[in-house]
């Protein structure tokens, strides 16, 4: 009974887009009130009706109903409860139930905190996101329907892969959607924008924050996702430039783009046009990573749904909307009136080199990543793989991460470069400690020791402008403090995320280039060294799991005989899906960590084992993190608090400040 | 239910040592470090043919542990490395190598960034020039060429007779 519910509260939350889709558009295109207020109302019910689809598929997979194919399919009954809940969208229709409630959650956001909007334009953008969800909706209905059911209905079910059965794997999908489906608010800004015809600051204000929702997501899902390679795969990487990685973080890359256009939107009201481009193309990489992975056109581990019938859906879909919102950016974009004048070099300057750059590396990664389908088509067979993309996307990010500490520096409308440079001394001589401490200390190779040079001058970079703008050491410490409390949220959110992308980029260069491996059979009572840390394998225990098996060794990690740390890595079978999986055991120090993964046993008592000294992998995270911290802080800020009244008038000093 | 169990933990102790476990075994590994590190980098570049872009250093599948020990076999035999590359080549087409080779069929796909940027570039430097408060601009508006005739003729006419204003300028 109940997943009927949830299939008819499907059913009615698509009449309810197809009304919240047309009536406010209709409305604003009258000046109808009544009309355009609908679509508040609207948006609220189609969220109630898409949670209690959601909640009746979870109720199913939750109570293991096995008279529901996409239970059966699955779940089964020992599974433990996270993941029982997590299988509701570890698995293709699941998912796309997921989608669909982000994007009700998403538009009702817009309607709840929406009240600073024009009614015209709120009214607009509710009804595209609902246009959005009619297409999802009846995806979802006629190709993907979770709530069929199954008769006779089986004893139990085929259980999850057992790669999707781990914590981080949980929530790395949701995150990643709430970053796809978060564009999908800038977007129709963007489209009711060019409906309206018109495009200013306070456009370029309303939309930021949604921007930064979804970067903050997307960054949180993507990073989710190498943490989980990391630890899952047992060899120690953690970005391997599959197709579906690809997918996920060409939309990061042209978001970041996004977020530092609007910023010029809403400044300077310059790159109007572009950044409508942007919010569109952004989106629609969302989509393609949504899409792409099901369709069958590339396949991979991810790819837990490869069904061609869908796939002509799918493409349906992506052409309309796609489509549809470039051949509507290309009728109505040239009247958009664009605003101030600008040097070259200048903060406006800075950021179109920004969004050249990032935009150019997005390019890159969509032609390597789409090149093989394409090629096959003329009969050629290749392959595009971590070569090609590590060769191509560095020259690409290096003047990017240079750039990106001068940047900030840059007053607007023209800037003084060489005065910048001279406030920058200090970065240069950090730039050029970090490379040559690390030349000194790994004695090689030169690259990877200029790019965490490069790191560590942007690092420093950010540092700087931040601690020159509340004039640290310069003033008294009372003033610093005041004024590293006047300063806009936004300014210490930057400082956050450039600081972090340099962390970030130190632990990606690190490593991957000083990683030291050993892989070995080790018996009880064996020792071995990696990186000066001494690993005794003390045994291999057999143990049984809620529902799986697995051989548990237990290692002693030991430096210069002080005992460092006790390792339990694990091999487990996961018996209903036939598949084993790896558990590495890692043990950070913040600097490094040391990572033990175990194999097969080799059947005279030994077991393979390998070993990896990780010089600061934990930063790749941490660096995610800080840029998170930094999306987060920059959306407290006063001015983009959605649902406060608009200010008229900025007092004059918080207006110097943030210029 | 025990029963079951039994059976089931039988069963998969015979396939569990059948299963493959990521990448490089240890019996793989040669002894001489430099033809293994060479074996290494070799395998990093390959792509393992049953699997999603992945190399077959970094593989758990049968095929990519063939493939690792027919690399390290013709590195003993004393191949070079490009030769251990075209060999596989041979056997199995550009399909293969993880890093495609340049040539007619992938020019679009290796100089395609450069020509995005230089498209992109260009797109910014036109952009930019358009948006610059810059020199030509600014003298064009700061110094004024020399009037029209007939500008001159209306500036006369609006000099000699201030009532006199420009058409559709008065209201």
């Amino acid at each position: 009974m109940i997943p009927e519910l949830g299939h008819f509260a499907l059913i009615l939350a698509l009449c309810v887009a197809l009304a919240q889709g047309t009536v406010p558009l209709i409305g604003a295109a009258r000046g109808d009130q009544r009309a355009m207020a609908f679509a508040r109302p609207a948006a609220l019910l189609q969220l109630a009706l898409v949670l209690a689809a959601f909640l009746a598929l979870m109720h199913a997979y939750v109570t293991s109903d096995f008279t529901v194919a996409n239970v059966v399919a699955n779940s089964h009954s020992s599974k433990p409860l996270l993941y029982k809940i997590s299988g509701v969208w570890g698995n293709h229709e699941g998912s796309m139930v997921l989608w669909v409630l982000i994007l009700a959650v998403f538009g009702s956001a817009v309607a709840l905190f929406g009240g600073n909007l024009p009614p015209s334009l709120r009214a607009r953008v509710l009804a595209i996101q609902a246009l959005i969800a009619v297409g999802f909706l009846a995806f979802t209905l006629f190709t993907s329907n979770p709530f069929e059911r199954v008769f006779p209905a089986p004893i139990n079910g085929r259980d999850l892969n057992p790669l999707l059965q781990d914590p981080g794997l949980a929530f790395h999908p949701p995150m990643l959607y709430m970053g796809y489906v978060g564009f999908s608010v800038a977007f129709s800004f963007a489209i009711a924008a060019l409906i309206e015809g018109r495009v200013d600051a306070a456009w370029g204000r309303w939309v930021r924050p949604w921007t930064l929702v979804a970067w903050c997501c997307l960054t949180a899902g993507i990073a989710l996702g190498s943490w989980w390679a990391y630890y899952e795969l047992g060899w120690g990487g953690w970005w391997f430039w599959d197709p579906v990685e690809n997918v996920s973080f060409m939309p990061w890359l042209l978001g970041t783009a996004l977020l530092h256009s609007s910023i010029v939107v809403e400044k300077r009201e310059a790159l109007k046009t572009w950044t409508i481009l942007l919010a569109i193309l952004t989106f629609a990489l969302s989509l393609i990573g949504t899409f792409i992975v099901r369709s069958g056109l590339l396949t991979s581990v991810h790819a837990f749904a490869t069904d061609p019938e869908r796939g002509l859906f799918i493409l349906l879909l992506l052409c309309i909307t796609i489509g549809g919102s470039l051949i509507l950016f290309a009728v109505r974009a040239p009247a958009l009136k664009s605003g101030g004048l600008f040097a070259p070099v200048s903060r406006e300057g800075a950021l179109v080199l920004n969004n050249l750059l990032l935009s150019v590396a997005c390019a890159t990664v969509f032609l390597g990543t789409m090149y093989p389908l394409f090629a096959e088509t003329f009969g050629y067979k290749a392959t595009v793989g971590a070569p090609f993309f590590n060769l191509t996307f560095a020259p690409i990010m290096t003047p990017l991460v240079a750039f990106m500490a001068i940047g900030p520096f840059l007053s607007w409308k023209r800037g003084d470069l060489a005065g910048v440079l001279g406030r920058l001394k200090l970065a240069i001589l950090a730039a050029i400690l970090a490379a040559a401490i690390t030349l000194y200390l790994q004695g090689g190779p030169v690259i990877p020791a200029l790019a965490l040079g490069l790191a560590a001058w942007l690092f420093a970079g950010a540092v700087l402008e931040w601690t020159g703008r509340i004039k640290l050491f310069r003033a008294p410490p009372g003033e610093s403090w005041r004024r590293a409390v006047n300063l806009p949220r936004s300014a210490h959110g930057m400082t956050l995320a450039h600081a972090g992308m340099a962390v970030a980029i130190a632990g990606m260069v690190a490593s991957s280039t000083w990683k030291v491996e050993e892989i070995l059979i080790m018996r009880p009572g064996d020792t071995v060294s990696v990186a000066g840390y001494d690993y005794r394998l003390e045994g291999v225990e057999r143990h049984r799991g809620p529902n799986y098996f697995s051989d548990t060794a237990t290692l002693t990690v030991t430096r210069d005989g002080q005992a460092v740390a006790v390792q339990r890595p694990e091999k487990r079978m996961y018996p209903v899906q036939q598949m084993p999986t790896t558990e590495a055991a890692i043990h950070t120090t913040g600097l490094y960590d040391l990572y033990t993964a175990i194999g097969d046993p080799d059947g005279q008592g030994g077991h393979t084992v390998r070993i990896f000294f990780e010089p600061l992998v934990p930063w790749i995270w941490a660096g995610a993190l800080l840029m998170m911290l930094g999306g987060a802080v920059s959306l407290s800020d006063r001015r983009l608090r959605v649902g406060a009244p608009r200010r008229k008038r900025v007092p004059a000093g918080a207006a110097a400040a943030s210029a | 239910m025990t029963h079951t169990l039994a059976a089931v933990l039988l069963a998969l102790g015979l396939a569990w040592s059948a299963m493959p476990a990521g990448a490089v075994e240890p019996d793989e590994i040669l002894d001489d470090p430099v033809l293994e590190s060479r074996a290494r980098d070799i395998s990093a570049g390959l792509r393992c043919l049953v699997c999603q872009n992945e190399s077959i250093d970094a593989s758990g599948a049968d095929l990519a542990r063939d493939l690792r020990i027919l690399v390290r076999e013709r590195l003993v035999a004393g191949d070079s490395d490009d030769q251990v590359r075209a060999y596989m080549v041979a056997r199995y087409g550009d399909f293969v190598l993880l890093k495609p080779p340049v040539k007619p069929e992938t020019y679009l796909l290796w100089f395609g960034p450069a020509l995005f940027l230089l498209l992109g570039g260009f797109g910014v430097v036109v952009y930019l020039r358009r948006r610059s408060p810059g020199p030509a601009m600014g003298t064009e508006l700061a110094r004024p060429g020399p009037l029209a005739p007939e500008e001159q003729a209306r500036l006369k006419r609006i000099l000699e007779d201030p009532g006199a204003a420009a058409p559709g300028n008065g209201a």
